[in-house]
């Protein structure tokens, strides 16, 4: 009965989402107050039905109801509660309906928090969210519906999830990635609001930029939680692969990085304001690429779900509806906008221009070389593949010159800066970032290595100057509480994000230059050096699970004859698939981990196994956390609350509404 | 020329440049790590140069797979159903993927040596057993048109 509720609810859903598109814009078109004021209602409805939708089916995998197709293909008896609740997104319907009812989450915040935006615009952006959930759940009813029942035999038990994704990171990545990607659904639908009602300005940007913010640290929160999870479930070690599959979310994490940077320009200054809503464009074009990539089975990848074309051809539609209408309606409105002001080669504004050049560049050459090997085979018929070694040569001198401009960017002035005065204010920092940046590496390691030093270096760079500009702007002030006080929660914000690119570059160039691993083959009681570590072989004893049963080796880390830690990596069957499984063991730390992956066992005892040392791995989560609060932080700025004062005036323009007064609507 | 207008021309060259030389330098870098992709038919004919790196896919041949007691050093084959590679793969660079098994579909990247014996330097299994990689699907696909005869044969195999 449940799975029946849920499916009807998504049909409803549907109904009422088609509603919001067409009456709510209709009303915006007219300026039919009551319409418009459909658009909140609506909304609530969407997001009650979706829910539903989404309760029926975790209730289906609470209670084992393998009769559903896709619990039978998803779960198990013997499966844990914990991944029984979140085995929803553990295949391709259930993580479609996952991001749909992300979005519905978004449209409902939305409804909720822009009380002071006019009632026109907002019923424009809900409409048009409306659209895109229109599409989405046509596409989930149509073609992947994850209530379909096994008829006329349900069978006993599920085929189990996929052993790899039974992790603490199936339960959080999943979910924060989404959530952070339909977020630029919201960004985009304001941008497009804006196109059609003409009213592109700094009021549309302060709107549009705590939502661009929140999207953005809650994708990088997505990505960082990808990043960590593949680092010590995989078992290579790594913590990024330039995986098809990872790419598009970098990609539209880069869109979105140089967004928020463009966003500030219009908001502040009322420029670059069609770059802007191109960005928004682009932005939400690289989500969708995602799901494509990800959903039609066109890229080999480790997320790829075993899919048909069909529904690839599906989401290709969808993609090429909504971008496609978004590029158009930009075609045809966007010459219509004002230029800005006026600013010269010396100012914040190309600062940060050249930010976006460099965004935007890095990332296409990310989506070149990510949709590369389907161009050349439609174009041959050859099969290839572009490697790691393809994104670093572009990637990392793209970035180079993104971090000296970030050092240079926030202490300049909008308009016009003198060169002097920046050389002035940077020189010091220049030095000791020089020195440092040189110096450190090499006393402690006494080796010569390039990229650790240019890594120390331009993290000094970007602190230090974050530190320079900070102490002078709280110096103006008469005493230090005040100073303090005075700044205000969005500059906080940018700091705590810089800071953070300052710990990942730091983490990122220590990591590459100083890990190392083997691969060895050992017996109980015998030992090897790995650096400066000895890692020791003990016994190995069975171990079991809920849902597996397997083997673990203890094994004793010491230093200089100081025993450190014991680690004990695992090897496992899980019983209803009969997979074999790695589970790594990791000592974290805050200047290394080390971390041990099992492979068998062999008929002499001894064991195969791979023993890393990782130094300053952490460091590249700890600076995404730093963005993700940066981010979060500067949302938070109050000049984004909405005031009173604000929804009255709201109040007072619609009142004139009736009157006619309408004139800039329409397309 | 009024100022405004000197500076816009310098943004646009300064833009070009910058994006021709990116563009100029990606296409080199993409030129360079172009992997090709093989299939165990088109190797067996003598399609690849040895000591060319490239990757090649297709099954684990059942009752192939050899691992040394003593150290690490793997041996298996990899077939299409049409015609069988070997395979030599150190575990000393890499512990193989937990889902790698005899009937499994892989990826393994490396060169062919003298003796016609591929020298894996990775070998890559994917994380869900229902899902193909589209290199293994495409070199079944290729072997099953040359192999139209025995295509049940093929089907029963691919099946189990």
């Amino acid at each position: 009965m449940l799975p029946e509720i849920g499916h009807f609810s998504l049909i409803l859903a549907l109904n009422l989402c088609v509603l919001l598109s067409v009456f709510p814009f209709i009303g915006s078109v007219k300026g039919d107050v009551v319409l418009m004021s459909l658009a909140r209602p609506l909304t609530v409805g969407v997001f009650v039905f979706v829910a539903l939708a989404y309760v029926s089916l975790t209730a289906a995998f609470a209670t084992d109801d393998f009769s559903v197709l896709y619990v039978a293909e998803h779960s198990n008896t013997l499966l844990p509660e914990r991944y029984k609740l979140t085995a929803v997104w553990g295949g391709h319907e259930g993580s479609f309906l996952l991001w749909i009812f992300m979005l519905s989450g978004w449209m409902l915040a939305v409804a909720h928090f822009s009380r002071s935006v006019p009632l026109d615009f907002l019923a424009r952006v809900l409409s048009i969210l409306g659209m895109l959930s229109v599409g989405y759940l046509l596409f989930l009813l149509a073609t992947s519906n994850p209530f379909d029942r096994v008829v006329p035999l349900a069978p006993a038990d599920g085929a189990d999830l996929n052993s790899a994704l039974q992790d603490f990171g199936f339960i959080v990545h999943p979910p924060t990635l989404y959530m952070g990607y339909v977020g630029f659904s919201v960004v985009f639908a304001f941008a497009m609001a804006a196109l059609l009602s003409g009213r592109l300005d700094s009021a549309w940007a302060r709107w549009c930029r705590p939502w661009a913010n929140v999207a953005w640290a809650i994708l990088t929160l997505g990505l960082c939680l990808g990043s960590w999870w593949a680092y010590y479930e995989l078992g290579w070690g790594g913590w990024w692969a330039w995986d098809p599959v990872e790419n598009p979310p970098l990609i539209t994490w880069l869109l979105g990085t140089a967004l928020v940077h463009s966003l500030a320009v219009s908001e502040k200054r009322g420029a670059f304001k069609s770059w802007t809503v191109m960005l928004s464009i682009l932005a939400f074009a690289g989500s969708l690429l995602g799901t494509f990539i990800t959903r039609s089975g066109l890229l080999t990848s480790i997320h790829a779900f075993a899919s048909d074309p069909e529904r690839g051809i599906f989401i290709l539609g969808i993609l090429v509806l909504s971008i496609g209408g978004g590029l158009l309606l930009y075609a045809v409105r966007s010459p219509l906008l004002k230029g800005g002001v006026g600013f010269e080669l010396s100012s914040r504004e190309m600062f940060l221009l050249t930010n976006n050049v460099l965004l935007v560049v890095a990332a296409a050459s990310v989506l070149l070389g990510t949709l590369f090997p389907m161009i050349f085979q439609a174009l041959t018929g050859k099969l290839i593949s572009i490697g790691p070694p393809y994104f670093n040569a572009i990637f990392i001198p793209l970035m180079i010159p993104l971090i000296f401009f970030m050092a240079v960017g926030p202490l300049s002035m909008w308009k016009s800066t003198s060169v002097r005065s920046m050389v002035t204010r940077l020189g010091r920092v220049a030095m000791i970032s020089l020195v440092l940046g040189i110096g450190l590496p090499l006393v402690i390691t006494l080796e010569f290595d390039f990229w650790s030093i240019a890594g120390v270096g331009f993290a000094l760079w970007i602190s230090l100057s974050m530190i320079s500009d900070f102490g002078n702007k709280i110096r103006k002030k008469s005493n230090i509480v005040e100073g303090v006080r005075g700044l205000s929660l969005s500059y906080y914000g940018m700091q705590l994000a810089h800071i953070g690119v300052a710990v990942m570059v730091a983490g990122i160039s220590l990591t590459s230059s100083y890990s190392i691993e083997k691969s060895v083959l050992l017996q109980s009681g015998e030992s090897t050096d790995l650096g400066e570590f000895n890692f020791e072989i003990g016994a190995a004893r069975s171990v079991s699970g809920k849902n597996f049963s397997g083997q673990e080796v203890s094994i004793n880390v010491s230093k200089d004859d100081i025993f450190l830690t014991e680690l004990l990596p695992q090897r496992r069957v899980y019983f209803a698939s009969g997979t074999p499984s790695t589970e790594m063991a990791i000592d974290a730390g805050f200047l290394r981990d080390l971390f041990v992956t099992l492979g068998e066992q062999k008929e002499n005892g001894a064991w195969s196994m791979t023993l890393y040392v990782k130094p300053f791995v952490r460091w590249i989560w700890l600076g995404a956390l730093f963005m993700v609060f940066g981010g979060l932080v500067s949302a938070a700025d109050k000049r984004y609350r909405y005031l009173q004062e604000s929804v009255d005036k709201n109040k007072k323009s619609l009142a004139t509404y009736s009157s006619g007064k309408t004139a800039d609507v329409g397309v | 020329m009024k100022p405004h207008r000197r500076n816009r021309l310098a943004l646009i060259l300064f833009i070009s440049f910058g994006l021709s030389v990116t563009v100029g330098l990606t296409l080199f870098a993409l030129s360079q790590n172009i992997n090709m992709f093989f299939t165990p038919t088109q190797v067996a004919q003598g399609e690849v140069q040895p000591g060319q790196a490239f990757r090649i896919g297709g099954m684990v041949k059942e009752g192939s797979l050899v691992k040394n007691e003593l150290d690490l050093a793997v041996r298996f084959t990899t077939t299409d159903f049409v015609s069988d590679v070997p395979i030599a793969y150190n575990e000393a660079s890499g512990i193989l993927p937990d889902l790698f098994r005899e009937g499994q579909g892989i990826v393994a990247e490396g060169s062919v040596d003298a003796f016609g014996i591929f020298q894996a330097t990775k070998v890559l299994a994917k994380h869900d057993e229902n899902y193909m990689s589209p290199e293994v699907k495409a070199a079944m696909d290729a072997a099953k048109l040359l192999n139209a005869d025995e295509s049940d044969l093929v089907n029963e195999e691919l099946t189990k």
